[in-house]
């Protein structure tokens, strides 16, 4: 086992003492606090201050706690989320006509969060509030390849809904991998027989999955006979899904 | 700014492949772009100022909002990638009965526009209700003379802007609201600017014919409103000029009142068709086709559209002045949320509200109660109660508002409600969606796409050069994106019900003369 990280102690001692003094401090001074050389002292304040853990006043050009700190133990509100999403998912379903749902992640289950109707007027069930298994949807490839999850594929009650449905854990770990790897994930008939769904992930921060949105349909308006997504589908998934994340990092 | 998710490429430049909108709203202008489906392509906005030089008042800087208005079009456009020559037409939609009175001859506003909002004349109307032309404004524009309305405005520029009442005698200031003051603008301004407004927006000032649609000389007498300063009055539906700026040489096809806009979004053409805006405040309107429907519980007739060479269709109307807005005063004043949307979070960790009803009767009791000197209350309170308990009652005093609004409306038009077509902001919020569904008993369905302002907007301008052939068309534009079923059981909505009436009881009488803690008297 290695020992303390130098560059992280620092860091940390850094943050400590800019979180303990009530003015901004000068590099200076900072670095004479820390008994450190000037240059290694502005070295960890610009990287901490790249991620949003200080910030410099703009005038003096002096250093102080920043907002990042504060927020690094709160997760985002579920509600905020929908409110962020709604008007991209609606544009989703009418551009596809296929059915929109916002997925996060609750305990081992996906929790849908927002369902938009197949914009078609047929008779529709609100799905809110609906949990669905990881391992045959496609929002839980997404949810499992990009969330933070604490579940593990290994852990899953893997339940057969189909005889597509994946039920041994190597198989779902390599359509996690997959998943992650190509950014986006399908589900061909694996929880209800002819209806197929793709996902991508919505992203905060520093790329960390918070939801997955996904189209779901009839096979036939999903996927090729060779079990592709259709054209164009795909592509207007993944930018609906990349404009949310985008929208999650405006202020509130 | 936001950026499309997909945008739609044209087919060929100038191809008049979409319709553009703007939507100038309280806080915000936003310009929005369409296609033939009524799918949104683009959207940008731009908020601006909102001025309150003393307690009561609320003015904007019309200047601001015109400026904004020629930040917002290149930029919708140049997200949608597209030209001005691929738009068939724009659209209005704009916040009511705001008030702008500008010089015509140098194009700048002579003071600043006062709002909606703002309370200034509240004293003179009272005056006037009290005078002998009170009955004479509620038989011939359909409405009680109230501040909220914009000729009462009008007559406060007219006694309080040095030399203005001659100069409008002469023609050189022009009236309008948002819309009229955008149109003049964007069709030239002192350079051979038109000078319309459309019937909705005019059927909010108090002084058209809400009959024959046109000024009439016995209101504007009644005010001493010069007729020189006044916009022709125009259908909805309508080429009223040509861009010159902004949108070169886009035809402007329409404009609307925004809650009429929503109206028309919404696709409610046929009598006894009816939606809720949820925003800041609540708008109910409902289609009573070419009837006026004159109600006995202070709700509003209105002028719903009117389309070339075709009656007008009217709209009876009931308004609640604090939804959205209670969210805010609890994330804002007791800083019980961060967001607004969190509300939604903190109100589904309990089952109920404990018991506890919140009404926010801030500036009184609306529709249909019209109670003055009645102020909010928070009742019920135990130490049963938490933070999540209050949540839910702010979001259930929006429900049971609705729920009185749609009471008040099916009793003065005699037209039971079989469901409510809802859309604004707080439709996204599901709980507070599934409250009104169970206390209204009745389905709630939101469309597809909830921007029913702007696509209200668009819609007229599109059907004034034939982008659309007819309201049909329209219609099937129309999709259920979402569908609250009601889940409450009759015993428990009677009970709920019971305990916001006795609520409401408690709001009654809370102002008397020389209160000191009435808010008006302490702000001044």
């Amino acid at each position: 086992m290695s020992g303390p990280i130098q560059s992280i102690e620092r860091a940390a001692a850094v943050l400590h003492f800019l979180g303990a003094v009530p003015e901004p401090v000068a590099l200076g001074d900072l670095a004479r606090a820390l008994g450190l050389p000037k240059p290694t002292t502005h070295g960890i304040v610009r990287t901490l201050l790249g991620v949003g853990f200080v910030v410099q006043d703009p005038e003096s050009g002096h250093y102080a706690i920043g907002g990042g700190l504060t927020r690094l133990g709160e997760t985002l509100d579920p509600h905020l989320l929908r409110s962020r999403a709604a008007n991209w998912a609606d544009g989703l379903a009418a551009r596809t006509g296929l059915e929109v749902q916002l997925g996060i992640l609750s305990g081992s289950a996906v929790e849908l969060l927002h369902h938009v109707f197949r914009p078609d007027d047929s008779p529709q069930r609100l799905r809110v509030g609906e949990l669905q298994p990881l391992h045959a949807t496609a929002l839980g490839l997404a949810l499992l390849a990009f969330s933070p999850a604490a579940v593990r594929p290994r852990d899953l009650v893997m339940t057969a809904y189909t005889p597509a449905t994946v039920t041994r854990a190597l198989d779902l770990t390599r359509a996690v991998q997959q998943t992650a790897r190509r950014g986006w994930s399908l589900a061909d008939g694996t929880y209800r027989p002819g209806v197929a769904a793709l996902a991508a992930p919505i992203r905060h921060h520093v790329g960390v999955g918070v939801g997955a949105l996904a189209v779901v349909g009839l096979r036939e308006r999903v996927l090729t006979p060779a079990g592709e997504p259709l054209p164009g589908l795909l592509e207007q998934l993944v930018a609906a899904g990349s404009a949310i994340s985008d929208r999650l990092e405006e202020r509130l | 700014m936001t950026r499309p998710a997909t945008p739609d490429r044209p087919v060929r430049p100038g191809a008049r492949t979409h319709v553009a909108a703007i939507d100038q709203g309280t806080t915000s202008t936003r310009c929005l772009i369409f296609d033939r489906r009524g799918r949104m392509v683009a959207v940008a906005q731009h908020e601006h100022q909102q001025h309150f030089p003393r307690p009561g008042w609320a003015e904007h800087d019309a200047a601001e909002i015109w400026v904004n208005t020629l930040r917002v079009l290149p930029e919708a456009l140049l997200q949608a990638g597209l030209q001005p020559s691929d738009l068939a037409a724009v659209g209005i939609a704009n916040q009511r009965e705001t008030t702008v009175v500008w010089d015509r001859a140098t194009g700048h506003p002579v003071a600043p526009a006062i709002t909606w909002q703002d309370t200034r004349t509240s004293e003179m109307v009272e005056e006037l209700n009290r005078g002998p032309s009170a009955d004479l404004f509620r038989e011939v524009c359909g409405l009680t003379p109230a501040g909220y309305f914009a000729a009462p405005r009008l007559r406060w520029l007219l006694d309080h802007v040095p030399d203005l009442p001659r100069r409008a005698r002469l023609g050189e200031v022009a009236f309008g609201t948002v819309e009229s003051w955008l149109i003049w603008n964007l069709t030239g301004g002192p350079d051979g600017g038109v000078h319309v407004t459309d019937v909705t927006n005019a059927s909010r000032t108090m002084l058209m014919d809400i009959r024959t649609l046109d000024w009439d000389q016995r209101l504007l007498d009644a005010l001493d409103i010069p007729r020189e300063i006044l916009p022709e009055i125009r259908p909805n539906a309508q080429v009223y000029g040509t861009c010159r700026v902004g949108l070169p040489g886009v035809p402007i096809g329409g404009a609307f009142g925004d809650q009429q806009a929503a109206l028309f979004g919404q696709t409610c053409f046929a009598a006894g068709e009816a939606k809720c805006t949820y925003g800041t405040g609540a708008f109910l309107l409902m289609n009573t086709g070419e009837r006026i429907v004159t109600s006995d519980h202070g709700l509003i007739s209105t002028v719903a559209y009117a389309l070339d060479d075709q009656p007008p269709r009217y709209a009876i109307e009931g308004s609640i002045a604090v939804a959205g807005a209670l969210v805010q005063w609890f994330r804002d004043s007791l800083e019980m949320i961060r967001s607004a949307p969190e509300i939604e979070t903190l109100a589904r960790r309990v089952e109920d509200n404990g018991g506890c009803y919140i009404v926010p009767a801030f500036a009184g009791l609306f529709a249909p109660r019209w109670q003055p000197d009645a102020r909010g209350v928070v009742v019920g309170l135990t130490s049963f109660v938490t933070r999540s308990h209050l949540a839910r009652a702010v979001l259930e005093a929006t429900a049971w508002q609705t729920a009185e609004v749609v009471e008040a409306m099916a009793a003065d038009t005699g037209i039971a409600f079989t469901g409510l077509k809802v859309d604004g902001g707080m439709t996204a919020n599901h709980l507070l969606m599934q409250q009104v569904a169970d206390v209204l008993a009745l389905p709630v369905e939101r469309p597809l796409m909830a921007e029913s302002v702007s696509l209200g907007a668009a819609y007229a301008a599109g059907l004034a050069v034939d982008y659309w052939p007819d309201l049909e068309v329209l219609r099937d534009n129309w999709h259920q994106a979402a569908r609250w079923e009601p889940a409450m059981s009759a015993a428990l909505r009677r009970r709920e019900r019971a305990g916001w009436d006795r609520a409401v009881e408690r709001t009654l009488g809370w102002v008397v003369d020389g209160d000191p803690v009435t808010p008006a008297r302490r702000g001044s």
